[in-house]
This record gives C-alpha cells, structure tokens and sequence, in this order.
C-alpha cells in the first residue's frame, strides 16, 4: 500500500517551508538597484543580490570560470576596487597574501550588494560567445576525438596560438575549458581535441551525444597560456595525453609564419595506440630542418613495435637536452607531468619566468 | 509544568550543551572569539525559537490528526534545514562580517544536534505549545550563556601556559567537563522530565 497520508503530509511540511523561503528571499535576498563600474565604462545597472560573475555573464562579459561560480577552479579572479565587502573564506585558499592586498577577489563569490567598482583585463573583454555547427568530429585514438567547429554567430574569432575556449554543456549550466588545436590564420572555426574522461559530463556528451551539425555555444578566447611572439629565443614544446591542442596551435602558426627559431617538440603517450598526428609532425620535421620531434611512450601495451624513445617525458627531455638557458618551454598536460618537466628545465638552466604552462 | 521554571531549568539546571553534551561541534570550533560565539549563540536561540515555532504546530496538528508520527524526524530535519536558511538570509543581510566569521559553522547549525534534540525532547515530554516555547528560548540562552563562558575562558587561555599536546580542542573539552560539573551544582533546584 503506498502511504499516500505520509506523502501529502511531508509535502505539505516541505511546501510550505519552501513557500516561507521564498517570501523571505525576495525581502532579504534583493538589495535594490546597484551600479557595477567596469574600468572607465558606462556602469552596468543592475537589481542586486547575485554575484559579480553572473551579472558579467548576463551582460556578455565573459571571465575564465571553469567550474561554474563553485569556488573551487579559482579562475574568476578580478580586482574589486570599491563594494566587495570581505574576503570570504572560499576565496583565501586561491589568493595570495599580495594579491588580497591588491583587492583581487574570485567574483563568483562577490555578492552584490552595493555599488561595486571593477578593473577587468581588456583582453576579457574582448572575449565573445559564438554560436557554432559541429563540422567534423572523428576519432584521433581510443580515447581522444578531433572536433571542429564553425563559427556562425559571431563568424570570426581573433586568438593568440595557445589560448582555449568554454564549452557549454547542452541542457545544463556546466561549461569546460578546451584548448584550441587551430592556428589563429583559422578564423572562422576552430578544432578542439578532447579526451574522455570516465564518466565525464562534458566528455561523455562530446563522445556519446555529439554528431555532426549540432549547434553548441562556446565563449572565447581565453587565457595567458601563449605563444610570446616578440621573443627571439628557441622554443621548446612539451604535451601529454589531450594537451597536445594547444602546441599544436602553436607549432602550426609558427611554421606558417615561417619561424626560424628553432623548435623542439617532446610528445609524452602511454602506448603505441595513444599516438596521434605522429606522421603528421614527422613529415613538418622532414620539411623544416629547424623542427625536431620527440615523441616517448611510459607504458607500451605487448607487442607494440616502437623504436623510439621510452619513458617518462621528463627523463627523456633531461637525456636529449644539453643546456636550455636560451629557450622558453610551453608545457600542457596533466600537473604532475608540468611539475616534474619543471624542475628537469630549471635544473638545465631555463629561467623559471621563460616557462609557460597550462595544466589540465 | 510552569513555562517559567521550563524556561529557567533549560538554561541552567537542564543546559543543552552541559547536561546533555548536545551541540559540541559548534561550541569546541567556534568559541575561540567572544563576538562571534555569541553571535553562534544568538543565531542557536533563534534557530530554537523558530524550530520549535513551526515543529510544534507540524507535529500536533498534522503528524498527529494524520497518524504518521513516524515522519518526526524527516518533518523536523526538513523544518530545521530550512529555519537555518532563513537565519542564514538575516545575518548575511544585517551583519556580513558575523556571517564571514561563522563561515562554516552557520550552515553547520542544521546537523547540530542540540536543534533537533531539543524538538524531539519537546514531543517525548509532552509539552504544551507555551511550555514548547519556553523550553525552546530557555535552551537558547543557555546554550549562548556556555559559549560565550567558554568563550571567556579561552581568550585568558591565551596566556596560560597549556601542554602543548592539549592545545585547542583538547583543553576546550577538558573545561567543557568542568563546566559540565559546576553546573551540576544547579542540579538539586527543579529537574525537567
Ligand atoms: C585551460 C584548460 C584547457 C583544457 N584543455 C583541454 C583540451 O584541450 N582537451 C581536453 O580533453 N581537456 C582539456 N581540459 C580539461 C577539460 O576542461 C575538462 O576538465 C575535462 O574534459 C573533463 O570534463 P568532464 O566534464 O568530462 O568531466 P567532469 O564531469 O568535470 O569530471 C568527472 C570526474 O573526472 C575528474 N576529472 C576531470 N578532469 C580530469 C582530467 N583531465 N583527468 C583526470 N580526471 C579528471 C573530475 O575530478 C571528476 O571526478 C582543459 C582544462 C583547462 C583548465
Ligand atoms: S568560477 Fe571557479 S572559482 Fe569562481
């Protein structure tokens, strides 16, 4: 027998609290008009109570936030000037001692409540939502998908080699940061390369869902992980797994704007089965003699055949590098991969300054 | 039972936190600071009042009519987790930096114990609405009167000079014990059942 009294009984206590919440909240929960200063601009005019993050997202200024406004990526960070109220203790574990001194906050976690004054990077501002069609996506191995995707609405994008897009997860509120595998001389569409992770929600929709001519929303282009073009330096590059995007992006512009600075590039995979773009980057070698390419496999699979090197990325860089004073290094991958590249590089004399990284 | 002498007992003779040993978490982490335990204080006594305000009436006029007593827990559990939202709303409306010193602690007061303790001791002895009332402000101020007691304690402990393996939460037990025993001296004048 369903007990249909206990039921109505415990909606009826659930409705009727969430009847009282709701009341309280829109005397407590709305602080009036506030105003929210961006740099020099016009203020944007706003009904307070949510915070800076989602008043910026609704007005189409979009900052870094991989986690959705959850505190816990830390990539929304801004300088609030005026209005911010205290630090709270979501935000200290993200922030420096110099940069709390500096009024950086993550402003997912800044409530408005009164009229705040906000310093945003240019470079944020220019950053758009596209609408975009999934043009192509096939399998590069088991594990990892090429997708590209045209742009429609805005039908131009502008990005340094390096940099990465959020991808936003039909029917949720969830977006995920991608590296873009395409150079900028791409500019209406641009290739990701995305990884499955095991139960995964971005993945899993990208593997299981995705099909050709689906329209998905991206905003971009983000990010301080670039190629520094001014510089005169060799260059060193080193990816692992999925992070191959971005030095993909980066190896392709070079070679297009015919560098000649000289280009080294470490490839880290577990086994034969996770190579991709290997002949592809063999015959760029074969055409440039100032490209090298290194790729190295930690964990072959039985009856691989491989010639090349094995290992560990970072033994393979500390054996096949001499002395790296005069490069920068642009690493991605997974953290522990970044941290012990680091310290190989630091310890062959590379500046820790001329070391670029995305970790993901 | 007189509402007066519930109320009285509560807060001395039948204390919450040192009879009951109810509400610990809260009264170990958050009463390094005089201003924000009594604060935590302030928001218990009001989480009590509203607690009992609203389970009361839930339990007696629609548990009981509808035969489903046994939902007293998840009803109560519900009210509770929603009264503390409420609180929640008010402080960090009226006062931001009591609600950045609680941090944690201001969600936390919807697993406290001593909440739901006190609306099921209300039901097991049989209170009458007034008498509900009385126990619930009673248990709030003397859960806010040990507290900031503690409180008091701890910023001379500051100077004392505590073995290094005590420090913390370790000593704050010890004189939580001891407490406990000064009160017991209360004990003798009425005893609620
Ligand atoms: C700047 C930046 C650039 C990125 N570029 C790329 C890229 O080019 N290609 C790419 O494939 N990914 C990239 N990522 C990672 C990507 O944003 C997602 O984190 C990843 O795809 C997982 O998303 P998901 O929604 O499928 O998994 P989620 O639902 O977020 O996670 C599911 C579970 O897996 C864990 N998890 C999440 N990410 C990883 C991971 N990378 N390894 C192991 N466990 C994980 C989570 O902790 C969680 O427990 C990038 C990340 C950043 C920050
Ligand atoms: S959006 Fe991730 S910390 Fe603010």
């Amino acid at each position: 027998m369903i007990p249909w009294t206990a039921i109505v009984v415990l909606s009826a206590v659930a409705g009727g609290l969430g009847v009282v919440l709701a009341v309280l909240d829109r005397y407590l929960g709305t602080y009036g008009e506030c105003k929210i200063y961006i740099n020099d601009n016009e203020p944007l005019v706003v009904q307070g109570g949510n915070s800076v993050l989602q008043y910026l997202i609704d007005h189409k200024i979009f900052i870094p936030s991989a986690c959705g406004g959850r505190a816990t990526c830390g990539f929304c960070k801004l300088k609030v000037l005026e209005g911010g109220g205290l630090v709270l203790p979501t935000e200290t574990p993200f922030l420096s001692k110099d940069e709390i001194r500096q009024g950086v906050r993550l402003v997912c976690q800044v409530k408005v409540k009164q009229d705040v004054r906000l310093l945003i990077p240019e470079a944020y501002l220019r950053v758009q939502r596209f609408r975009t069609q999934v043009a192509a996506i096939e399998d590069l191995t088991h594990d990892i998908k090429r997708i590209v995707l045209k742009l429609i609405e805005p039908d131009t994008i502008e990005c340094k080699p390096g940099q990465y897009i959020q991808f936003e997860v039909p029917g949720t509120n969830e977006f995920r940061a991608y590296s873009m595998a395409s150079p900028p001389s791409w500019k209406h569409a641009i290739e990701l390369i995305v990884r499955l992770v095991p139960g995964g929600l971005c993945t899993g929709y990208i593997f299981n869902r995705l099909q050709e001519g689906d329209e998905i929303y991206i905003t971009g282009p983000y990010g301080e992980f670039y190629l520094r073009e001014d510089s005169q330096r060799d260059i060193l590059c080193v990816a692992g797994g999925s992070g191959v995007a971005p030095i993909k992006s980066i190896i392709t512009h070079l070679f297009e704007q015919g560098t000649t600075r000289r280009v080294t590039y470490f490839f880290g995979a577990r086994a034969v089965k996770d190579l991709y773009f290997y002949r592809e980057c063999l015959e760029l070698a074969r055409q440039h003699p100032n490209f090298t390419y290194i790729a190295a496999l930690s964990a072959m699979d039985p009856g691989d055949q491989w010639e090349g090197e094995t290992g560990f990325i970072h033994t393979v860089i500390d054996k096949r590098l001499d002395s790296c004073a005069n490069m920068e290094a642009y690493l991605c991958g997974p953290p522990v991969m970044i941290d012990a590249v680091i310290e190989v590089l630091k310890r062959k004399g590379m500046s820790e300054s001329c070391i670029y990284f995305d970790k993901f | 039972m007189s509402p007066y002498v519930i109320f009285f007992a509560a807060i001395f003779t039948n204390n919450i936190a040192l009879t009951y040993f109810l509400g610990m978490c809260p009264f170990i982490a958050v009463s390094r600071d005089l201003k924000t335990a009594t604060g935590m204080g302030i928001a218990v006594i009001f989480v009590m009042s509203l607690t009992a305000l609203f389970a009361w009436p839930v339990y007696h006029w629609l548990l009981v009519p509808y035969h489903v007593q046994y939902l007293q827990l998840v009803s109560f559990i519900i009210i509770i987790a929603a009264l503390v939202q409420v609180v929640e709303m008010i402080i960090e409306r009226f006062s931001p930096t009591l609600y950045i010193n609680m941090g944690v602690f201001l969600p936390l007061i919807t697993v406290n114990c001593a909440i739901l303790g006190l609306a099921l001791f209300m039901i097991l002895r049989n209170y009458s609405f007034i008498q509900s009332m009385a126990y619930a402000v009673g248990s709030g101020i003397g859960w806010l009167v040990v507290i900031v007691a503690m409180a008091g304690i701890r910023t001379k402990l500051v100077f004392a000079k505590v073995p290094k393996a005590l420090e913390g939460p370790g000593i704050t037990m010890i004189i939580a014990g001891l407490m406990a025993l000064g009160f017991m001296g209360f004990a003798g004048i009425v005893n609620l059942q």
